[in-house]
């Protein structure tokens, strides 16, 4: 059977790599490096905002692609996953070897930190061994200017033998340039000469035995030097990847299994160990990474990174360094509560003004009620009340959070914090995620992807919603507020204030207990692992860091949200509105899940609220008033002493609250969470473990604390 | 000469050591030696973090913190 270029190569590959708009002409540049190198800051000043981002098939892994003109020829800069190294076999640097090796791009832009250069270039030199369409941009000068460290750009693209290109993607410096080199490379037809890394005897007499029956198999699809290397360490990876993307099954060759076979025979003969081959590998890459490192870097001042150091001793000392962090994130909450207050209701304000008009636009056109009570009592109020409670928080959140990740705080946190969570069997970083939760549970879902260790991330993912999000918040203030401290006078704020900070810590609690539970049952096979880099701390770029983070997560969260509450608007409309028997359907369930609730300290009402509020979680509220006062649309009582009224007359007492205020914190997460971990998982299983686990926690809370006040006659 | 070698957790904060040898495995391993722990490279002992684990590293220009379970896996030579 011939296999013809059009089978196994770019038609085979089209699926698998998915570049989006591409036209016939134009050209796709691959974005490599390390983290923490500035490499997302390249790709956003190349591309500005014409970018979207996804998955990449099948994976869990983030796929940013964006594009930019340069002499009327568009360029699709696709951002691969920062990664160290391409050896480990983890997701990420699995989609990037893959796509570097197999994608269809024209030119790989490797970005490397001026600052940590020998670092970086371990990363380089692997990818020079693939292919030597390659352009190094060497990022963070004007950083490494500060720090006296003077890279000699010159004598690296000597050393290395590809173009090197010197910017500071933080100010555009170097971009321009960065263009004209990338399209210059682009266009180049040169075919892919090896920039060769010279291992020991041993390891080079190998090459040589399969060298020539693996250049017979992928002919010059593949450099045949660099696979040998990877078939002579055994990498399985490999050969499913060459199934995969080019569909040549490397092992079903029988010329090239016996050249392996001959390779492995004379290793063993000369007793070099399966570990000293892939030893080998490593360590020589390293070692000319140094060397070349050691050749084009000078350091002026010994003690380049005093000023890292004494910021690090103050805020991971061992007696300042919790209570600052503390403080920091009291502060962003602080700011986010009393900040949102005011927008919030101005945009309610706005928003029924607007409902107003609607309403009177559908009497005045003559359509029927039942119309205008869907569409604009249902459907339109709902989305307006999620984008009122919403919307301002998360315009205030975000930004904050990401101006303290922005400036490398965010990695010491996880140092601090990381000894506890460990305890836990998860990751350091996870506690940054749960922050990002109290923002919104969506958003900590999609944090969880800077946790490089699949068990670690996914542990962080499930337990994710034992944080009170945004949404949640206002609701445990309220209850706190009007039923356990009511008694305390004066004291009342601060007895609230208290109580949500019990349950925030409750819910900590019960994060790291599950977490272990998690650990120890369901992922104890998944692998794990633990580095985590303290990067140079960095000023943040306010700016960018506002357009940003109200771009990526919160319009991104808010048009997932909005998608949600339409629709579950109309249906919780109807619902209220329907009547059988003289009883609207919402009275027949809640009647029907009373006796249910009723073993739980809560009642059918609340029940269904939280069941009807699953789009969003300011919506529990509204719902159940709206329940209460039997009409048939959500709305929001005047003052705390009405919302307490109201559910005295309903039968509510200290422990309904206690119970409601439990459930609130343990049950299922509100669907735009749950369509998150979907997407972040890629696995329905892992979706509803997410659901059925905080469910099953508030019940089984809510159970023991109704029924032992129950039992000791507290009530 | 082997007693002279320690587990990195084990070395004094502000000091530095040498790699030695890696008693990890596999995938653990290859992570270590990427990070660049081969033979021979300097570590740094910088800080513990409160509790006092984990401790950050100084690892060929990169400040890297390690779980103690990591860290005493690798064998160090003071200097």
């Amino acid at each position: 059977m011939g296999l013809t270029q059009q089978s196994t190569g770019v038609a085979a590959m089209k699926d698998v790599f998915l570049v989006k708009g591409q036209g016939s002409n134009d050209c796709i540049i691959a974005l490599a490096g390390n983290p923490n190198t500035g490499k997302s800051t390249v790709f956003n000043s190349l591309t500005g905002l014409k970018q979207h981002t996804g998955n990449w098939p099948g994976k869990t892994v983030k796929n940013a692609q964006g594009h930019y003109a340069y002499k009327d020829k568009k360029y699709i800069l696709v951002d691969l996953p920062g990664t160290y190294s391409l050896h480990a076999n983890s997701a990420e640097e699995e989609v990037a070897r893959d796509f570097i090796c197999f994608g269809k791009s024209k030119v790989i832009v490797v970005v490397v930190d001026a600052t940590c250069l020998e670092r970086n270039l371990n990363l380089v030199l692997q990818i020079l061994e693939i292919t030597k369409k390659v352009v190094v941009c060497v990022n963070l000068m004007d950083e490494a200017k500060k720090k006296k460290i003077n890279v000699d750009l010159e004598k690296l693209s000597n050393l290395l033998g590809v173009s090197v290109i010197g910017t500071n993607a933080r100010n555009g410096k170097g971009l321009v340039k960065l263009k004209e080199v990338i399209s210059k490379v682009a266009l180049k037809k040169e075919k892919d000469s090896f920039n060769k890394i010279n291992y020991n005897d041993s390891l080079e007499k190998g090459i040589e035995i399969v060298e020539a029956a693996v250049k017979g198999r992928v002919e010059d699809r593949v450099n045949s030097r660099w696979l040998s290397l990877r078939l002579l360490e055994d990498n399985n990876k490999i050969a499913e990847s060459f199934k995969k993307h080019l569909n040549i099954n490397l092992k079903e060759n029988d010329d090239l299994n016996c050249r392996i076979n001959e390779a492995q025979k004379y290793f063993l003969e000369n007793k070099i160990s399966q570990n000293e081959i892939k030893d080998n590998i490593v360590t020589c890459i390293i070692k000319k990474a140094e060397k070349i490192g050691q050749e084009v870097t000078t350091f002026k001042n010994a003690n380049y990174n005093q000023f890292d150091r004494t910021i690090d001793n103050i805020l991971t000392s061992k007696i300042y360094g919790i209570p600052i962090m503390l403080a920091m994130l009291g502060i962003v909450f602080w700011v986010t509560i009393q900040g949102a207050n005011y927008p919030s209701q101005l945009l309610a304000k706005g928003f029924f003004w607007i409902e107003g008009q609607l309403t009177i636009f559908f009497v005045s056109s003559g359509l029927p009620a039942w119309l205008h009570g869907i569409l604009v009592l249902g459907m339109y109020r709902t989305v307006a009340w999620v984008i009122s409670v919403m919307l301002p928080p998360m315009a205030i959140f975000f930004p904050l959070f990401t101006l303290l990740e922005d400036s490398g705080y965010l990695p010491r946190v996880a140092f601090n914090l990381d000894n506890y969570f460990k305890k836990a069997c998860a990751h350091g970083k996870q506690a940054l995620t749960m922050c990002m939760g109290f923002g919104c549970n969506a958003a900590g879902i999609i944090s969880c992807r800077i946790i490089d260790s699949p068990r670690e991330r996914l542990i962080a993912i499930i337990t994710n919603n034992f944080v009170p999000c945004n949404g949640r918040f206002p609701t445990l203030i309220a209850l706190a507020s009007i039923f356990i401290a009511s008694s305390m006078g004066a004291w009342q704020s601060v007895g609230a204030t208290l109580s949500v900070l019990m349950v925030i810590v409750l819910g900590v609690g019960i994060t790291l207990v599950v977490s272990r539970i998690l650990s120890k049952t369901i992922l104890k096979g998944l692998p794990s692992s633990f580095t985590l880099e303290l990067p140079s701390y960095r000023k943040p770029q306010i700016g960018r860091v506002i357009v940003r983070s109200i771009f990526d997560r919160t319009l991104f969260v808010l048009a997932r949200a909005i998608s949600v509450a339409a629709p579950a608007g109309m249906i919780i409309w109807l619902i209220a509105n329907i009547n059988v028997g003289g009883i609207s359907v919402l009275n027949h369930c809640a009647g029907l899940v009373d006796p249910f609730a009723q073993l739980f300290g809560m009642d059918g009402f609340i029940l269904m609220a939280f069941i009807l509020g699953l789009p969003a979680n300011e919506i529990v509220i509204p719902i159940l008033i709206m329940s209460y006062m039997s009409t048939g649309a959500m709305l929001e009582l005047g003052s705390m002493d009405d919302l307490r009224q109201l559910f005295l007359q309903n039968g509510w007492s200290w422990l309904t609250a206690v119970c409601t205020m439990l459930f609130v914190l343990n049950h299922f997460p509100c669907a735009t969470t749950l369509l998150t971990i979907r997407k972040e998982t890629q696995s329905w299983k892992w979706t509803a473990i997410s659901f059925i686990i905080p469910t099953i926690t508030g019940i089984i809370l809510c159970f023991i604390v109704a029924q032992s006040v129950r039992l000791l006659g507290l009530i | 000469m082997k007693e002279k070698f320690i587990p990195l957790h084990l070395m004094p904060i502000g000091s530095t050591g040498k790699v030695r040898n890696l008693l990890a495995k596999d995938d653990a391993r290859r992570r270590m030696l990427d990070l660049g722990l081969i033979s021979d490279t300097f570590v740094e002992a910088l800080r513990k973090s409160p509790s006092g684990d984990p401790i950050a590293y100084q690892i060929r220009g990169a400040v890297i913190a390690l779980r103690s379970e990591e860290a005493s896996n690798i064998m160090v030579e003071m200097v």
